[in-house]
């Protein structure tokens, strides 16, 4: 099993809904958030292009979190999720220096937050909930092992791109481009 | 205005509602007020309810966490206007409740207005002020001098209250604000309006033409869930906006119009459509009057013409009419929402309904839909009084289409002038922040400065409570019932708001406290239900469900009576104009005096130094009311003006630094803003998002952040056709020296 | 014109704008770690020549820096912490591939075995000191007897410190200017010339002194070549290591690197150490201290500078 996420940056209008939806469903408290979106805007005026990227932790297959972890608190479960146990972590924020994509925080408990795929909905059978709000339905999410899953469908049929792919870490989002 | 739909419900399925709405008359009091109380804390799990942060109105389910506190809302899968996925602002709801800057109780003023001291009243006390206050104006003035601007749930109370007093003064600043225009248009072109939400049908469209209407960034749930769908099934997108929208990036022809010239662009595509014999012949035969007039009208309106004003490239223009005409009928030029622009706007609203008109798109699939609203009995009253006075009377020959009540026109006819017969010395504001609402505030304050009363209902400290006699704190949508959701859409659906907790420190639904003001002016009649709860169970019932089952389900959907969501082929339409015919030449402004045909008519330009001011939404935001929310805050806290790279060079501006603004008439913002340097606006143009730069101090979380594009707009382009209050027209230059502690402040 | 933005409002503390999740504490750490490293490693091999007579102050005295640098540097780790309840968590496991799991046990072992050299040797400073228990007599004993054995583990340790407090930064790939190799040897160096004019300051013997003086030019020497090598390296490397040596060769942290960490903390001291050595006498104090200072500039420049250099992104 690898669980990953397809963002279409064609669809994404950058609302942020994928931003509240995993604030209200996982209590990030307000002031920090596990994703977010990214624009850019290349070219000059009237020649102009977009991307929107509604981006969060890459689950990635070489986490350098994961290797650069004191403790084991951060630690990889079933699909390749990186996930962190606040009771082993100390706060010491290597795992925040050692992540490219800027995706953990230090929640204002002391230990280190981040997005989880929604783990405990994806166990229900449910989707993430940024995946199930987005009203563009830009995001798909699911199983790459799985042939039928709505990520591999989709990556089969469409041209993408994953974030710093040169920093080695095997990034686990995908952006459809 | 009825519509044709209504009509054929009415005489078709009659008996049923007709007779319940009789028999009802005669349930004051009823047998209805016990068994049926459920009681807020009885609620277990999930509760329905229908968005309230903006005008959508999606419904969703409400969870609470273990220990009772409401945690988030997730959209009813069932619900047409978001099919289960609510937008930022839906899903940020929560929000709204949990703020801590909320009204918790009810207010009276103790100094002269404005200067925001008040003191702290028990419900009794607020309402008795209040009844005091109506009682006298009603009785020097007459009733009619009692106005209503709403926006939401709520007003609906305080409409069937000033109602009964015998008022018809309800406006809503949805319509001369925002909408109007295009109602008045399409009602003259088709003899129907766009209707709220949109009759567009985006979902299976071929094309979507967009002038200035930036779908992605107007989080309207529906339209843009549609849009992606268009785009997903290779639809062809055309965005006309001098600034490079959301919508415009995914946009196969982006057309960076000079702004204020869209009329012309518009006249251009029909002139192609018309003399390439793009349009759609047979439809144009059959169903419209007029077009030997449009075609000899826009004979000369060549792209070429037009390319001189807009400064869009012929060829463009052909080749956009020509993607228009291959995917008709399944094409629509959107007609937009907030078009209350340049003052002509009704005119420009009328050539897009008229282009829709020569594709064929109004009555065809990937066009435009016939929506269907759920016919629901309203609870029995006796009739209210027939006012003896309107406020048209005040505006001879002004705004003859205007087919709802001008919530500027009631501003300005409350400024005293020894001309007006009918002055409004009271006003009930509910739900709208009619300081950031309405244009030009100096207006706005010098009406409410000669008003005898002023309530305000709201569930914030928005500034218009700053002005307020009496605050009336309203509980959130989240902690209250409300009317049933009724519609339109391509099916019938209802969808209930019931409470998911009950009402945080002293706020109170707004039902409630219309029918106590109600009990007061001795108009309790039209409050036949003591509770919501009893109406809602009652109507229900009256169309075969119950408040029970809809606790459970949230929304329910119904068959269309007729198989009718688009034209049959062929068939024979009968259109709500004069003619009976789609209007292209419309006789109904002709014989009020207006052009019958839309003509370009030029608008003026930034003076030198100076750039047009554009505003427009930001997907996590609704207007001014949800700057405070501190999830949405979380997302946009404040806004930034958009300055070109050229012009910000110009000026020596960078990315990150504040100014102020100032416009045309030396109005300077209240607030530094930060600029945003950005290949996304025009160099004629500056661009903001609305609803920042709050001065309200109640509002901790946004006050004095970003700046209010309203508070420079003090030039209002007045659509003559129908009150419409065109905000596009102010020109904007920078002040850069400020001083290091206003920006730290 | 290109832009890139986070348009969601993402302003997660310490890490937005930009990462500044390491503050003060961090940097004093591993200086106050390779302060240690050097003295120890000093102290050990020296002893182990047999010098422990001529060199007294270096194998003697000084290490007693060692355990106070050792605490303070522990206790500033201990202070960044964010979830400081949960501390001991870090002594549950071992995790070779996290540099912090075998740093905090390197840590653990060198600050026992440098507490137990202080014991050893606390008559230096209290020549009546008595260990008043038994036991306590008995355990002294027992490590004079195995002095050189705890002489090797220092000696080792000491080395594994002083790269440590270096390979801790250079594992982040995230941090373009961490992540280079020389650092290792670069902070190991710094931390042995820090440790070598602490012998300095401390020494009162001018042949012990004058070792030292030698000792510090030549780490002095190979501190200024594997910073030229450092450099060259980032240049020649990807784009994101060259905008990371940018942060020094032009960027907001230019100043700082080159007058306090190059030219006061390596330059000027070498220069003196040389005019010293040439027989002119200068004050130990000046190139000591300068040297100290140099070394603490040095790790403080990195891990700010190192938190705001990132990918292209």
């Amino acid at each position: 099993m690898r669980y990953a996420m397809a963002v279409d940056t064609r669809k994404c209008v950058g609302c942020s809904d994928c931003v509240v939806a995993c604030q209200t469903e996982n209590n990030v408290p307000i002031g920090f958030c596990r994703d977010w979106v990214v624009e850019v805007i290349d070219g000059t005026y009237p020649q102009l292009e977009i991307e929107l990227r509604s981006e969060r932790c890459n689950h990635c297959d070489n986490a350098p979190c994961v290797r650069c972890c004191p403790t084991g608190a951060s630690h990889i479960v079933e699909g390749g999720v990186v996930l962190v146990k606040p009771n082993k972590c100390i706060g010491c924020g290597a795992c925040i220096a050692s992540c490219p994509y800027d995706a953990r925080f230090p929640h204002p408990k002391g230990y280190v937050d981040k997005c989880t795929f929604c783990i405990h909905r994806v166990r229900e059978g449910m989707k993430p909930a940024c995946v199930a709000v987005c009203p563009t339905k830009c995001m798909y999410f699911g199983d790459l092992e799985d042939p039928n899953s709505d990520v591999s469908v989709v990556l089969k049929k469409r041209k993408y791109k994953t974030l710093i792919p040169e920093a080695g870490t095997k990034p686990q989002l995908y952006f459809l481009i | 205005m009825a519509t044709r739909r209504q009509f054929i419900r009415i005489s078709a399925m009659g008996a049923g509602a007709v007779a319940a709405g009789a028999a009802g008359i005669r349930l004051f009091g009823s047998a209805l007020t016990d068994g049926q109380k459920a009681t807020v804390a009885a609620l277990t799990g999930r509760t329905p309810t229908y968005c309230e942060v903006c005008f959508w109105k999606c419904a969703g389910w409400v969870y609470k966490d273990e220990k009772g506190t409401i945690q988030k809302i997730i959209g009813n899968s069932e619900d047409l206007n978001c099919n289960g996925r609510l937008c930022p602002r839906g899903t940020g709801g929560v929000g709204m409740y949990h703020d801590e800057d909320r009204l918790r109780t009810p207010l009276i003023r103790t100094e002269e207005r404005g200067k925001q001291s008040f003191r702290e009243a028990t419900w009794e006390e607020a309402f008795d002020y209040i009844a005091e206050k109506i009682k006298v104006i009603s009785a020097e003035y007459g009733p009619e001098c009692l106005a209503l601007f709403t926006h939401g749930s709520g007003g609906k109370y305080f409409s069937t209250l000033l109602h009964a007093l015998g008022s018809p003064h309800v406006a809503a600043p949805s319509y001369a604000q925002c909408r109007g225009p295009r109602e008045v248009a399409f009602q003259a072109t088709f003899g129907e309006t766009i209707e709220s939400p949109e009759r567009t049908d985006i979902r299976d469209t071929r094309c979507l033409v967009l002038i200035g209407s930036h779908i992605g960034e107007n989080m309207h749930n529906g339209q843009v869930q549609e849009m992606s769908d268009a785009i997903d099934k290779g639809a062809t997108i055309i965005t006309v906006d001098p600034r490079y929208s959301t919508a415009a990036g995914k946009s196969k022809y982006w057309l960076p119009i000079k702004p204020a010239t869209d009329l012309a662009l518009l006249l251009a595509w029909i002139n192609v459509i018309i003399t390439e014999e793009l349009y759609d012949k047979p439809y144009v035969e059959k169903y419209t009057y007029g077009f030997e007039y449009l075609k000899e009208h826009v004979r000369n309106m060549t792209p070429e013409w037009a390319y001189g004003i807009t400064t869009i490239d012929p060829t463009v223009i052909r080749e956009t009419a020509r993607e228009m005409a291959n995917a008709a009928p399944a094409v629509i030029v959107h007609p937009g929402r907030h078009v209350t622009w340049y003052g002509d706007d009704t005119q420009r609203i009328r050539a897009v309904a008229i282009l829709n008109a020569l594709l064929g798109s109004w009555g065809r699939r990937g066009g435009f839909f016939r929506p269907e609203v759920f016919e629901l009995p309203e609870p029995p009253h006796p009739a209210y009084p027939t006012p003896t006075r309107s406020w048209r009377t005040e505006f001879p020959d002004l705004y003859k289409m205007a087919d709802a009540v001008l919530a500027n026109g009631l501003c300005d006819a409350t400024i005293p002038d020894p001309s007006r017969h009918c002055q409004f010395q009271g006003w009930i504001v509910n739900g709208t922040n009619l300081i950031e609402t309405l244009p030009n505030q100096a207006n706005t304050i010098a009406a409410i400065q000669a008003l005898q009363l002023l309530v305000v209902i709201d569930t914030m400290p928005m500034e218009i409570t700053g002005w307020a006699d009496v605050v009336l704190p309203e509980c959130t949508y989240l902690e209250r019932y409300d009317d049933l959701r009724v519609g339109p859409h391509r099916k019938p659906q209802i969808a209930l708001r019931a409470p998911a907790a009950e009402p945080m420190y002293n706020t109170k639904p707004a039902f409630w406290m219309a029918r106590e003001l109600a009990k007061r002016l001795g108009v309790i009649e039209y409050f036949p239900f003591e509770t919501m709860e009893e109406q809602l169970d009652w109507q229900l019932k009256q169309v075969g469900s119950s408040l029970e089952e809809m606790k459970k389900i949230g929304v329910k959907t119904f068959d269309r009576p007729y198989d009718d969501l688009y034209f049959a082929p062929d068939e024979d339409v009968e259109f709500y104009t004069g003619t009976g015919k789609i209007e292209l030449y419309s006789l109904a402004l002709e014989e009020a005096g207006y052009d019958p045909l839309p003509k370009y008519t030029r608008h003026e330009e930034p003076p030198e130094g100076y750039y047009r001011l554009n505003y427009g939404r930001a997907p996590m935001h609704t207007f001014s009311r949800t700057s405070n929310n501190p999830n949405l805050t979380d997302l946009m806290e404040e806004n930034s003006v958009w300055v070109n790279p050229r012009v910000a060079k110009e000026w020596g501006l960078s990315t990150g630094q504040y100014v102020h603004l100032m416009n045309q008439d030396g109005k300077r913002s209240e607030f530094p803003i930060k600029v945003r340097v950005t290949e996304r606006i025009r160099w004629d143009s500056v661009y903001m998002v609305h609803g920042f730069g709050h001065d309200q101090k109640k509002l901790r979380r946004c006050y004095g952040k970003g700046a209010s594009d309203t508070n420079l707009i003090t030039k209002v382009l007045v659509d003559p056709i129908m009150g419409g209050t065109g905000m596009r027209g102010n020109f904007v230059t920078f002040i850069t020296d400020l001083n290091a502690e206003e920006v730290a402040s | 014109m290109n832009e890139e933005l986070i348009i969601s409002g993402r302003e997660n503390l310490m890490v937005d704008p930009q990462l500044h999740i390491w503050h003060w504490p961090i940097p004093l750490y591993l200086f106050l770690g390779g302060l240690a490293a050097g003295v120890l490693f000093f102290a050990a091999l020296y002893y182990l020549m047999g010098k422990e007579e001529q060199y007294r102050t270096a194998v003697r005295r000084v290490p007693f820096i060692a355990p106070i640098a050792l605490v303070l540097g522990l206790a500033a780790l201990f202070y960044d912490l964010n979830h400081k309840a949960f501390f001991w968590q870090l002594y549950t496991t071992i995790r070779l591939e996290s540099p912090m799991s075998w740093g905090a046990w390197t840590l653990l072992v060198i600050t026992i075995a440098s507490f137990i050299w202080c014991a050893l040797h606390i008559r230096e400073f209290f020549p009546k000191w008595d260990w008043k228990y038994r036991w306590l007599k008995d355990l002294e004993s027992f490590f004079n007897r195995y002095k050189k054995p705890l002489a090797w583990v220092m000696l080792i340790f000491a080395i594994i410190t002083g790269v440590y407090t270096g390979i801790l930064l250079s594992a982040f790939n995230a941090r373009p200017l961490w992540n280079t190799s020389v650092l290792g040897p670069l902070f190991l160096a710094s931390g042995l010339s820090a440790g070598a004019a602490a012998i300095v300051l401390s020494s009162k013997n001018r042949e012990e002194r004058l070792l030292f003086t030698k000792i510090d030019l030549i780490i002095l020497g190979t501190e200024l070549f594997l910073i030229i090598h450092m450099f060259m390296g980032f240049l020649a490397s990807t784009q994101v290591q060259i905008e990371a040596a940018q942060l020094f060769l032009g960027g907001p942290y230019t100043m700082v690197f080159w007058i306090f960490v190059v030219i006061l903390g390596i330059i000027i001291p070498g220069v003196l150490d040389l005019m010293e050595l040439g027989g002119r006498h200068i004050p130990a104090l000046i190139p000591g201290v300068l040297v100290l200072m140099g070394s603490f500039a040095f790790r403080f420049v990195f891990v700010f500078a190192g938190q705001v250099s990132r990918w292209l992104y």
